[in-house]
């Protein structure tokens, strides 16, 4: 009789292992990430909070990150998760620029390497809880990209995760088109990131858009928009109206 | 303490439709390239389609994330099998592997609803059906996807041979000729695109004949 042998919760769900490693459901969370390309290569943005269910705890997490000399990835969903991924990522470089033979892997390489993490964890019902946005540009080929927590993935000239997708897309698609100049595409994510702010409650006025090229990343300061609170038609909202709503 | 219930799900449905159809000497298979989930559009110009070997085109609907990895197994396994026998898989012989393939995860399948077109050795035209674990049949047209509820009456009006007891049992291939088939698929697609919300943006026809495969595009419904 073996008395070391682990013992099982009654409630637990699949597996004869310990399940206490799973994720079940996230605890600190990242809200959108909205990302486009442009004449240069890629803009991304997303904000700096990191929620515990309906606290704003964290207030300066950065979600954007560079991934080798190509590519810039963005997450949604469980920072923890997001984290891990970036130490995967790490180990995935290191091992690339050990070759030392002149070549690097490029957007669409990562890209394929998270989907299959991602679809991988998926299968083995332990999934890494996040959505990411992988953008990059190498010799002069943009690269924009999504994988959903169940490896879910696709390219597009833009595209945005969880609230970003209700909010931000239609606007991009209403108005990107190719070849946007800097400017444009920092203020189209701005019309984006501002809508998100009035409407998702998760979102904080803190972000920070970072812009890929073939030249390399750069993040911004992190910065605040500006809002407008005063719209008459929200003075007094229940005057005539019937009931609350 | 109640059981702990897991609270997101393995699958998704992103949606589309897939038809194919056979000819004497040709295959046209077809699919839309809307991808969704829930009520959002993710993207209008993904491809359903996937060209596994010289003469055999697949097209699948479903959980995206495991047509793809259903894809890469098939094409995978492509290779390997070029290597041992120095040719291409026969189009009957994928469809083989692809039943094979989705029975091995009985117990987890692949959300992944195919039709799997292209060309016999002798060069006729051959669709072949699936359902997410398996089972297959070989048919003269099929449709598979979140709108074949739709086409597939319109196919079985305009394909379907005549009762074997009025006429002898035929070919399953259609007598239509490529063209009239290429449009048979356009008319399918647009009126599926009416009702279906899942289906639309854009259809992807790819032709195998002969010659090879060519691939042509017709603009449906953005809404």
């Amino acid at each position: 009789m073996n008395f070391m042998a682990s013992k099982q919760p009654e409630n637990s769900l699949l597996g004869p292992e310990s399940d206490s490693q799973r994720t079940l459901y996230p605890y600190v969370t990242g809200t959108s990430v909205v990302a486009l390309k442009y004449k240069d290569g890629i803009l991304m943005a997303a904000d700096m909070g990191g929620s515990y269910g309906s606290t704003l705890r964290y207030k300066n997490v950065e979600r954007m990150k560079a991934i080798g000399k190509h590519s810039l990835l963005g997450a949604s969903g469980e920072i923890s998760d997001f984290q891990e991924i970036l130490r995967y990522l790490d180990e995935l470089i290191l091992y690339d620029n050990m070759w030392d033979d002149g070549n690097s892997l490029g957007p669409k390489e990562v890209h394929n390497y998270l989907t299959r993490v991602m679809y991988n964890r998926r299968n083995k019902f332990n999934p890494l809880w996040n959505s990411l946005v992988l953008g990059g540009i190498k010799n002069g080929q943009k690269y924009l990209g999504t994988v959903s927590m169940i490896g879910v993935n696709f390219e597009d000239n833009h595209v945005a995760t969880g609230f970003g997708n209700h909010l931000a897309r239609p606007i991009l698609r209403q108005e990107w088109h190719e070849n946007l100049s800097f400017e444009d595409g920092v203020r189209l994510l701005e019309k984006c990131m501002r809508v998100l702010l009035y409407r998702d409650r998760s979102a904080i006025n803190k972000l920070q858009i970072a812009k890929i090229t073939e030249e390399g990343m750069t993040i911004s300061q992190p910065y605040s928009l500006k809002t407008y609170w005063e719209f008459s038609a929200f003075e007094n909202p229940t005057q005539g109206a019937v009931g609350s709503w | 303490m109640t059981k702990q219930q897991a609270n997101w799900s393995p699958y998704d449905n992103n949606g589309g439709s897939c038809v194919a159809i056979a000819g004497a000497d040709y295959c046209v298979i077809a699919a839309d390239t809307r991808m969704s989930t829930g009520y959002n559009i993710l993207t209008r110009e993904y491809s359903k389609i996937c060209k596994l070997a010289d003469k055999c085109v697949m097209a699948s609907s479903g959980f995206q994330a495991d047509v793809k990895a259903l894809q890469k197994q098939l094409a995978a396994r492509h290779l390997i099998y070029q290597h041992q026998h120095n040719k291409q898989m026969s189009c009957p012989a994928m469809a083989q592997l692809l039943s094979n393939t989705l029975y091995y995860k009985r117990f987890f399948p692949y959300y992944s609803f195919n039709v799997l077109g292209g060309l016999d050795n002798e060069g006729k035209g051959c669709v072949f059906t699936y359902d997410a674990v398996g089972s297959y049949e070989k048919v003269g047209y099929s449709s598979q996807g979140s709108g074949s509820t739709l086409i597939t009456p319109f196919l079985d009006n305009q394909l379907k041979s005549p009762s074997p007891l009025l006429l002898s049992v035929q070919d399953a291939v259609t007598p239509l000729v490529e063209a009239e088939a290429i449009d048979l698929v356009k008319t399918v697609f647009a009126s599926a695109s009416e009702r279906d919300i899942y289906t639309g943006d854009k259809i992807e026809i790819v032709v195998v004949n002969a010659t090879g495969i060519r691939r042509e595009y017709m603009e449906l419904r953005k809404d």
